[in-house]
């Protein structure tokens, strides 16, 4: 008898488990043409396991079968790079033997059509990332993109997406600290919730992803294995149609009270020194994690479906196999430690099963109870999957015409255009979303949401501390992907740069449309390039990342959305800059140049409604200037304040810095009274007269300080030997009003707690069902 | 002299406790497990915070019935201080060595802010803190509201079982200044004898300038001296050869 049909049967699977006349490759998400290759690579037809094996492996979240070409672009290589892209998450070292360990990764179609849980398996995802490389999670950042505020989906999606968040961060006991939010049309129907973590473990103690050592046991820890999540990968790699309300079982359910047992338990098994490999199973369950590790050995494993510990009776191989259960990790365990990693999984409530073997010949056996049900050597499941060059398109994208738009004639209307952009969800407080998530768990945050351009941690067994930003644009990528890709970089870097850290290392989302359409594969391309071109740039090695593809519902794609983050390092946590004003007295310093641009900016979108180019262009040189100017003065202890201006300009920023950090305990603001400003601007800075180009536009390389007027001299003269342009523009004054002139004139005499009551209450009252 | 965190499956502030118990207030700390079932020989129990058995069924419901619970019963029993955070408030009034019980939060979201409190009555806790001082502390929790029918309350007030208020910056105790829609805006409670302290509050979270406030210093100081008291009284006691009993009201 043929041994594939043998197989099949054994393996209890029809060729095409969806039935309904579909071709076996449909069912497991392949082309016709991918599974004639597999066909080819194997040397006879696959059996519906070894085809749902394949489904899962070739899937664009785990082959990257559209980006990877893209993602060799990216720079890597730097002296304190400890690990980079191809484990779990990357590493770098802080300079004293700590690791700090990090990465950002997707849960977009989960999230949508399930938002609390697809927020939370997102945030546990990223959790066991991290914890594979046995470094302990001590933060969590996020960044999350919804539909424009109103309608019924948008409050459901945004206050699920944000308790999922919650509900797995808090329970886990891992502090969110920091992240970023916008909400633009074309995520209506296809949010995005990127998530990232990062952990410490000294460095030597790193643990990677191999099945290293042929003979050492496959060892399953942690909850038992159902039938939720099976297809998740596939479900990921393809735009959601009508039918995404029925996907949801493809969704899986989170436990973070396994999880916190499991990073107790794999810390320990890590500390000890116990496993030779760790994994996390994520997409694809136990056939990538099984599959991965034996590649990145170059080995084979043998495992049994039947010593797989089952939460449900009845599951096949194929359920077992591809089942995307939350809360396990697979350990690689030398038979001499079995009964210490046993232990140690006992003494935190969880199960250690060994599942198989790790071989030397190269393949992925699967049987049921002895039988082999599935054979594939590792590397067709890793390696054998094709790669795509699409055909690329690059249209023009809109360009603006200052003439048509009409600018604010007085003070009145600049006022009132200054409480629209602070009423917009990306500059709005983002208090109700960030106070539902502990940031203050483990007793590091020194720096916490809504107080810095970037968070900032303690290090525990450092004597340093850590910075952490996210950011991305999509509507500055949708107009130059390249320069919107950039942009990102550039500020994500300067965030972490305000608060006094040195960037150390930068991890990614891409977040795109179908690649099969000629321009998102075109935006693709180009953000790559754009985020290759910052990188190398501003000297920050991408250390890994993630790729989320088909973001698309009804055939229309989201805005392309690369999403960054930059971690860096501060040698002393004392000495960080917060990004609100502390001083009456001390002066106002606008480091940078003068005017922003109107070009994709929030003013032009909200005020106008006009969405065109172009974007501010980014001189290097400058970027890193200012960048190293702003740090040395915080790291050196003279200045305290420093905040980068971003959407909405230099208004913006000004009334941001006025309102006081933190978030205020009720009844009371112990983050301080809020400040306010008295700002002068000269009457050259204005170009063609436009007054909102000089208050509203957005450009790189600008932060204000506010410093002592000594410190700010001593700023100005340190300013000047870096060439970067450095004009005191005013001072914080005692009084709680927001004034600016320009040229003489009055532009803007605002009370301080009028515009930030616009600021706070967007966001709830956006929320409250009417 | 040696304190005890206990670690439920699911706790996430033992290492913060024990960590500021040891590193900062220089104290002897052990990790006491759910199925411990002696804690003899210990000055102090601390029941941290965290998601004890995931909150599952109600926060604190399941632990309040671990093993280590009994265990910590005779403790209380035999007037030893015992400090429940946050959860471990949860957990006490599960067990019913609290009056009251928490409730989800008034706006059914789970909030991490700092808030003001207001010190009211002496406990183990509030040793020497003297009433009326203000705090500055930070909360996070999901299920805090405070809740013990009329009656209950008023006893719970008239014996000065009622330890941290929630006020507002100028000490006032006003609706706008309670985050959670407790009764009263109480933040934390004792028994009768003021040797079990539940607090929402984290004392542990505020003894760092770096992290935004000292203010949880006195409050953990206060409740170590209170266990010294307690447990050199025993000691001599035992020294002397009597028997155990009730130390004195702390």
């Amino acid at each position: 008898m043929d041994p594939v049909c043998e197989r099949q049967r054994a393996s209890g699977e029809p060729q095409a488990p969806a039935g309904g006349g579909q071709a076996p490759w449909q069912a497991a998400g392949l082309t016709e043409a991918e599974y004639r290759r597999a066909c080819e690579l194997l040397g006879r037809e696959p059996n519906g396991l070894e085809l749902g094996m394949l489904g899962v492996l070739w899937s664009e979240h785990c082959a990257y079968k559209h980006s990877r070409p893209l993602l060799g672009r990216l720079p890597s290589r730097a002296p304190h790079v400890l690990l980079g892209p191809g484990e779990n998450a990357g590493a770098v070292d802080l300079g004293d033997g700590t690791a700090v360990v990090f990465r950002i990764e997707s849960h977009n179609h989960p999230s949508y059509v399930e938002p609390f849980q697809g927020a939370a398996t997102g945030v546990g995802g990223i959790l066991r990332d991290v914890l594979a490389l046995g470094a302990r999670p001590i933060a969590l950042l996020n960044s999350l993109r919804f539909g424009e505020p109103g309608d019924e989906l948008w409050r459901r999606l945004f206050t699920g997406v944000v308790k999922g968040i919650a509900h797995y961060g808090n329970c886990a006991g891992v502090p969110t600290v920091g992240g970023e939010l916008h909400c633009e049309p074309g995520y209506r129907t296809n949010p995005l919730v990127n998530v990232m973590c990062i952990g410490v473990a000294p460095a030597r103690q790193l643990v990677r992803a191999v099945a290293s050592r042929p003979g050492s046991l496959v060892v399953l820890i942690g909850a038992p294995t159902g039938r939720d999540g099976i297809h998740g990968a596939t479900f990921a790699s393809a735009g959601l149609g009508a039918d995404a309300e029925e996907r949801r079982p493809a969704v899986q359910i989170g436990d973070p009270f396994t999880g916190k047992l499991l990073i107790e338990a794999c810390l320990e098994l890590a500390g000890r020194g116990a496993v030779l490999g760790l994994q996390d199973l994520g997409a694809g369950g136990i056939a990538s994690a099984c599959a991965e590790t034996a590649s990145r050995a170059g080995t084979g494993v043998d495992i049994d479906v039947a010593r797989v510990p089952r939460r449900e009776p009845g599951m096949t191989p194929y359920e077992v196999v591809l089942s995307e259960s939350q809360e396990r990790m697979l350990a690689i365990v030398a038979p001499d430690r079995q009964a210490e990693v046993r232990e140690i999984c006992r003494a935190w409530s969880l199960e250690a099963a060994v599942i198989g073997r790790v071989t030397s010949d190269g393949l992925f056996r699967v049987r049921e109870a002895g039988r082999t049900v599935a054979e594939v050597p590792v590397e067709v499941l890793t390696r054998g999957a094709p790669v795509y060059t699409p055909a690329a398109a690059f249209p023009p994208a809109p360009v603006l015409d200052p003439a048509a738009i009409p600018q604010p004639r007085d003070q009145q209307e600049a006022g009132a255009a200054l409480r629209r952009l602070l009423a917009s969800p990306a500059i709005a407080s983002k208090a109700w979303v960030y106070t539902q998530f502990d940031h203050m768990v483990q007793t590091n945050t020194v720096l916490r949401p809504g107080s810095g351009d970037a968070a900032v941690l303690r290090v525990p067994g450092s004597r340093k501390a850590i910075a952490a930003a996210v950011d991305g644009n999509g509507r500055y990528t949708a107009l130059d992907p390249r320069r919107g890709a950039a942009l990102a970089v550039a500020k994500a870097a300067r965030n972490v740069s305000c608060v006094g850290a040195r960037p150390l290392g930068l991890t990614n989302c891409l977040n795109f449309g179908n690649p099969e359409h000629p321009e998102v594969y075109g935006q693709l391309s180009a953000a790559v390039d754009g985020l290759a071109e910052a990188c190398r740039e501003l000297g920050i090695p991408v250390v890994g990342g993630n790729v989320s593809l088909y973001n698309e519902t009804g055939g229309r794609d989201i805005d392309p959305t690369p999403v960054v983050g930059v971690v860096g390092v501060l040698d002393d946590p004392a000495r960080r800059a917060a990004s609100h004003f502390e001083a009456p007295g001390e002066v106002i310093v606008l480091l940078g140049p003068p005017r922003g641009y109107l070009g994709g900016s929030e003013y032009l979108k909200r005020l106008h409604g006009r969405v065109a180019g172009p974007l501010a262009p980014i001189d290097w040189a400058l970027e890193r200037n200012v960048q190293a100017l702003v740090r040395e003065a915080v790291a050196g202890g003279r200045v305290r304040v420093a905040h980068d201006l971003a959407e909405g300009g230099l208004a913006v920023g000004l009334a941001e810095m006025c309102f006081g950090g933190g978030t205020p305990a009720p009844g009371a603001p112990p983050g301080g009274p809020a400040l306010g400003a008295e700002v002068e601007l000269p009457a050259q800075w204005l170009r063609d007269g436009r007054v909102d180009e000089l208050l509203f536009g957005e450009a790189p390389s600008r932060v204000l300080v506010a410093a002592a007027p000594e410190q700010a001299r001593l700023l100005a003269e340190r300013a000047a030997a870096l060439n970067v342009p450095c004009t005191v523009i005013g001072r914080v004054t005692r009084e709680p009003r927001l004034r600016l002139r320009i040229g003489g004139r009055t532009w803007l005499d605002e009370p301080v707690a009028g515009l930030q009551r616009v600021w706070e209450e967007a966001i709830p009252c956006a929320l409250a069902t009417r | 002299m040696r304190f005890a965190v206990v670690r439920f499956p699911g706790s996430n502030c033992d290492g913060d406790v024990a960590r500021v118990l040891h590193e900062v207030l220089g104290q002897e700390v052990r990790f006491v497990r759910h199925d411990c079932r002696d804690l003899s020989g210990f000055a102090g129990v601390v029941l941290p915070g965290g998601f004890a058995y995931g909150d599952y069924l109600r926060p604190g419901a399941l632990a309040a019935r671990a093993p280590v619970m009994e265990a910590v019963r005779a403790f209380a029993a035999q007037g030893g201080p015992v400090l429940g955070i946050c959860n471990g408030f949860q957990i006490l009034c599960e067990a019913g060595l609290l009056p009251g019980a928490l409730r989800p939060n008034a706006g059914l979201r789970f909030l991490c802010h700092p808030v003001w409190v207001r010190v009211e009555n002496r406990c183990a806790v509030t040793r020497d803190c003297p009433p009326g001082r203000l705090l500055r502390l930070e909360i996070a929790h999901g299920e805090g509201a405070y809740y013990l029918p009329p009656e209950e309350l008023a006893r719970l007030e008239a014996r000065g079982q009622v330890v941290l208020r929630y006020v507002d910056a100028g000490g006032e105790a006003t609706p706008a200044a309670n985050p959670n829609g407790s009764v009263a805006n109480i933040a934390g409670v004792c028994n009768e004898t003021g040797n079990v302290v539940g607090i929402m509050p984290h004392p542990e979270r505020a003894v760092d300038e770096l992290l935004g406030s000292t203010d949880g210093r006195p409050l953990l100081a206060s409740w170590i001296a209170a266990a010294a008291a307690w447990y050199g009284g025993r000691r001599a006691t035992a020294a002397a050869g009597g028997r155990h009993g009730h130390g004195p009201r702390l």
